[in-house]
């Protein structure tokens, strides 16, 4: 099922929590909404549940707009962040909930109920564990029965409400991978919100990034990564030094080092940012330009096969962050104290005005 | 959150019964009695309520009440306290025992205490033979409020004492305090709230308490009556303008408590949000 | 090098304070709670089991036994469907005057109950439009049991909603929109999900509100015109028996009203027991 959001926007009282939302989910894709707390993304989600009333804009499924149609007859399967699992209720009855509580014309005979509750927990790997209680199980466990609840009624589409967030670190990769797999093979159209832009990139078909009730950006998590169209999005997923300075004729003038934007050939005399991931800064122990920015480094720590160096310029008083792979950290033979000098290989220039409003 | 347009069913439906119910057992009644008292008139209202026997039985009222607030709020604490911190052999049927004067009914209480403490009683004999008479005096009147209040400031303070963080002693230990500070300024004024609010309780309690109180007093005019029996008293000679002048005084006493304890909770609750 | 001198002496002196502390609990609660509750026991059969067996299957005695009970049957479920109804509107919707709402709720706590039976002779007084309505309708509610009904709903209409609101705060919602989602209707959702989540604090409030609807004494006393056999509660025949100085019929009567409380209490106990043992299974 595909799913359209037209010009949906969301206030509680005085305070705007959507702004004029449009957004297209194609059928069998799998989606995430990312951003921090705050930015609308669980709003939109309930939304599209039909947990949050639309007031104003339209939402449709396969081109059916079900502003009326209320939450229990809407063929989605919801997966709730804290899992909203029945207590009181072993974990077959907790999956078997939806088709238990059909009109008897539509419900399944018990014994189709059952098979189908076993081959859920099947799925989700919890066979043995169909009379435990919710309270008997661990937290990835009872995020499996959440989802196998959910997925029982045949839903045409999942939406899961940071299904990751309360896990531990390990639980939640494993989790993670195994919800990828789950969606292949099902391929059942899934939107899922996310804070963590890890989790995001790792799973997701397309990245929604979401900031104060807007959409900053849709794309593949390559695009939104690799080219972030707003100084938010730079700063939200991943690492990024700022460089604070003037354009002039097509050049960031920082002061004591010019830096290319070519973006900006007409702009003149405006002050600009210059965005630039750290594995996007190249680091020399002599000086090979005057347009080397110098840095004292202050810290060096390794994560992995990637270096980490933190260094204060000398110029104005601001911290570099620059990521080195091990080979070429080896080569530099970089040491704390040392004055370097580095210069960016790929930098996108903000101009303030654009994202202040 | 939220705002009216809800997924969950039943708002319209479990509102217009809670104020249907509301109105009909609450608001309308209570209603009337202010209707009735301005009935009186103020010079009319004024007499009553400043009588001689009135003012008497409202001082008797208040200072029991007062008293066996007090009471309640140092063996309340002692109680929860020994309760929260210490494990001893029966420890169970004494917590469970703390709600005896809330499930007892009252007339039962009344009629207990004045036999036990009247000066030929299990009790009243000892303390009638080194000359203090328990029964028919204020004093019993306070006996009976206590054993009324009892509960209300145990149960305020025990949750408070078993959600203090044991890790803030720790700390307040280590930085050199002695027992005694560490009860004075660090668990004193985390209690502080949850017994106001206790001790508000059982003195609201024990102004309006009728039933425990009525046998143990005596109910001798200017010496033992209670304000609650005036009103039964004006009501008995069918005075119900006089009765309701009473009432609307300890209304406006009550009303004032329930504020203190909502001011109480309400400055608690931002107390702790503030520390999250 | 202070400390581990010193740590004996601490020890010490720590359980001496614990045994002071526990003592003078005791003593208090002895004295309080435990010598008043044995004392009705005893004076109940101090002139022997027929006397005291006499005294309750009095013919005033039953009567007030079923009045009593009638009045439980009518009030607690009453309550009951008030409670769920407020707890669930507060709980789990936003609007406005809901702290009114709630002071509203508790209000009969805060009024005396004397008061509380006179707002109700005032109510239905013959002087008032209600009242002379009904008078010409020839239904007495003043000094008849619907008097005593009404008054004893008023005294214990918090009792149910009050436990229910704390517990159903920190419920959410969560679970009862996971079952909306997944179909079911709002009857379904309440019976299959609602109410098995708060069926214990129900049952307590429940308890409480039945305990105090039988002890009720002040504001029954007002609005019952204490007609022996007719309109005669519990409590109230106890106050006769009192009165007329049948102590031991008195005492008979209130032990059996003890032997309630008790009970309640035991009940009061063994939910808590559940609650917390779900908690910690938790």
């Amino acid at each position: 099922m595909s799913i359209e959001i037209r010009d949906v926007t969301k206030h509680y009282g005085s305070f705007q929590a959507l702004k004029n939302i449009n957004l297209t989910i194609s059928k069998g894709e799998l989606v995430a909404l990312l951003g921090p707390s705050g930015s609308g993304k669980t709003t939109l989600l309930r939304m599209i549940a039909g947990l949050e009333s639309v007031e104003e804009g339209s939402i449709s499924f396969d081109g059916k707009d079900l502003s009326t149609v209320h939450v229990n007859q809407r063929d989605v399967g919801f997966v709730f962040q804290h899992y909203a699992l029945f207590k009181h209720m072993t974990v077959f009855d907790n999956v078997a909930f939806g088709l238990n509580i059909r009109k008897k014309s539509l419900r399944p005979s018990k014994q189709e109920i059952e098979k189908k509750v076993h081959e859920l927990l099947e799925l989700v790997k919890l066979s043995g564990f169909a009379h435990r209680y919710p309270s008997q199980l661990s937290g990835g466990q009872r995020q499996r029965v959440a989802l196998a609840r959910a997925l029982a009624v045949e839903p045409k589409m999942l939406l899961l409400d940071e299904p990751f967030g309360a896990l531990d670190a390990k639980v939640r990769k494993e989790l993670r991978r195994w919800l990828r797999k789950l969606h292949n093979e099902m391929h059942i159209t899934s939107v899922f919100v996310t804070h963590d832009q890890e989790e995001a990139l790792d799973v997701a078909d397309r990245i929604v990034i979401m900031n104060k009730g807007k959409i900053e950006q849709v794309g593949t998590p390559s695009e939104v990564y690799d080219k972030p169209v707003s100084p938010f999005v730079y700063d939200f997923l991943g690492n990024v030094n700022l460089f604070h300075g003037r354009l002039q004729q097509g050049k960031l003038n920082l002061g004591s080092a010019q830096l290319d934007a070519p973006d900006y050939i007409d702009k003149d005399e405006t002050d600009a940012v210059g965005y630039v991931r750290p594995h996007h800064l190249t680091v020399e122990r002599v000086r090979q330009s005057k347009d080397e920015i110098a840095a004292k480094i202050t810290f060096m720590h390794s994560i992995g096969p990637t270096w980490h160096i933190e260094m204060r310029r000398e110029d104005i008083d601001a911290y570099v962050e620059v990521e080195l792979s091990k080979e070429e950290f080896m080569q530099l033979d970089l040491k704390v104290g040392e004055i370097v000098y580095v210069s960016p290989k790929e930098m996108k220039v903000f101009i303030p005005e654009d994202f202040i409003i | 959150m939220k705002k009216k347009k809800n997924v969950l069913p039943g708002f319209g439906l479990s509102m217009g019964i809670t104020t249907l119910y509301l109105s009909l057992f609450i608001l309308i009644p209570l209603s009337m009695i202010f209707i009735e008292s301005s009935k009186l008139g103020w010079v009319d209202f004024w007499k009553v309520v400043t009588s001689e026997r009135v003012v008497h039985a409202y001082k008797i009222s208040f200072i029991t009440a007062f008293a066996a607030a007090l009471f309640n709020g140092v063996f309340g604490l002692l109680i929860a306290w020994v309760l929260v911190r210490y494990s001893f052999p029966g420890k169970r049927l004494i917590d469970g025992l703390i709600d005896l004067p809330f499930a007892l009914p009252t007339a039962v209480a009344g009629i207990a205490l004045t036999t036990l403490y009247a000066k030929d009683g299990w009790i009243g004999q000892w303390f009638s033979a080194i000359g203090i008479k328990i029964s028919f005096t204020p004093i019993g009147i306070t006996l009976a409020l206590m054993f009324i209040g009892l509960p209300f400031v145990v149960r305020m303070v025990q949750p408070v004492l078993e959600g203090l963080e044991r890790e803030v002693e720790e700390a307040a230990s280590s930085l050199g305090a002695t027992k005694g500070q560490i009860f004075r300024k660090i668990i004193f004024p985390e209690v502080l709230p949850a017994l106001l609010a206790g001790f508000s309780l059982a003195f609201a309690r024990g102004l309006g308490e009728y039933g425990s109180v009525v046998f143990i007093a005596g109910n001798m005019p200017m010496k033992t009556e209670i304000a609650p029996l005036m009103i039964m008293t004006k009501l008995e000679q069918f005075d119900y303008a006089g009765a309701t002048a009473i009432a609307v005084v300890m209304l406006v006493v009550s009303f004032i408590c329930l504020i203190f304890i909502n001011f109480l909770q309400k400055w608690s609750q931002k107390h702790v949000l503030q520390e999250e | 090098m202070e400390k581990s001198n010193n740590s004996g002496r601490v020890k010490g002196q720590k359980s001496a304070v614990k045994g002071v502390l526990i003592s003078l609990m005791l003593l208090y609660l002895t004295l309080f709670l435990l010598v008043p509750l044995i004392f009705i026991f005893v004076k109940a059969f101090e002139q022997g089991t027929a006397v005291y067996f006499a005294a309750i299957t009095d013919s005033d005695a039953l009567s007030a036994i079923k009045l009593t009970l009638l009045v439980v049957i009518i009030t607690v479920p009453l309550n009951t469907v008030f409670g769920i109804a407020a707890a669930w509107c507060i709980t789990k919707f936003q609007f406005r005057g809901k702290q009114l709402l709630l002071s509203l709720i508790e209000l009969p706590f805060a009024i005396s109950p004397v008061i509380a039976g006179l707002i109700f002779i005032l109510f239905f007084s013959p002087r008032g439009a209600l009242g002379s309505l009904l008078m010409d309708w020839g239904i007495k509610i003043i000094f008849s049991v619907p008097g005593i009904i009404i008054v004893t709903m008023f005294v214990t209409l918090p009792f149910i909603a009050r436990e229910l609101i704390p517990i159903m705060q920190t419920q959410g919602k969560a679970e009862e929109e996971a079952a909306i989602s997944l179909g079911a209707s709002g009857w379904k959702m309440f019976m299959l999900v609602t109410l098995p989540t708060i069926k214990w604090g129900l049952l307590y409030g429940m308890i409480l509100c039945s305990a105090r609807a039988i002890g009720e004494f002040g504001a029954v006393s007002v609005v019952s015109g204490r007609i022996r056999g007719m309109t005669n509660t519990m409590p109230l025949h106890v106050e006769i028996l009192y009165n007329e100085y049948q102590f031991s019929a008195a005492f008979a009567v209130a032990s059996l009203m003890s032997l309630l409380a008790l009970v309640t209490l035991s009940i009061k106990s063994f939910i808590e027991y559940k609650t917390e043992k779900q908690q910690v299974g938790e």
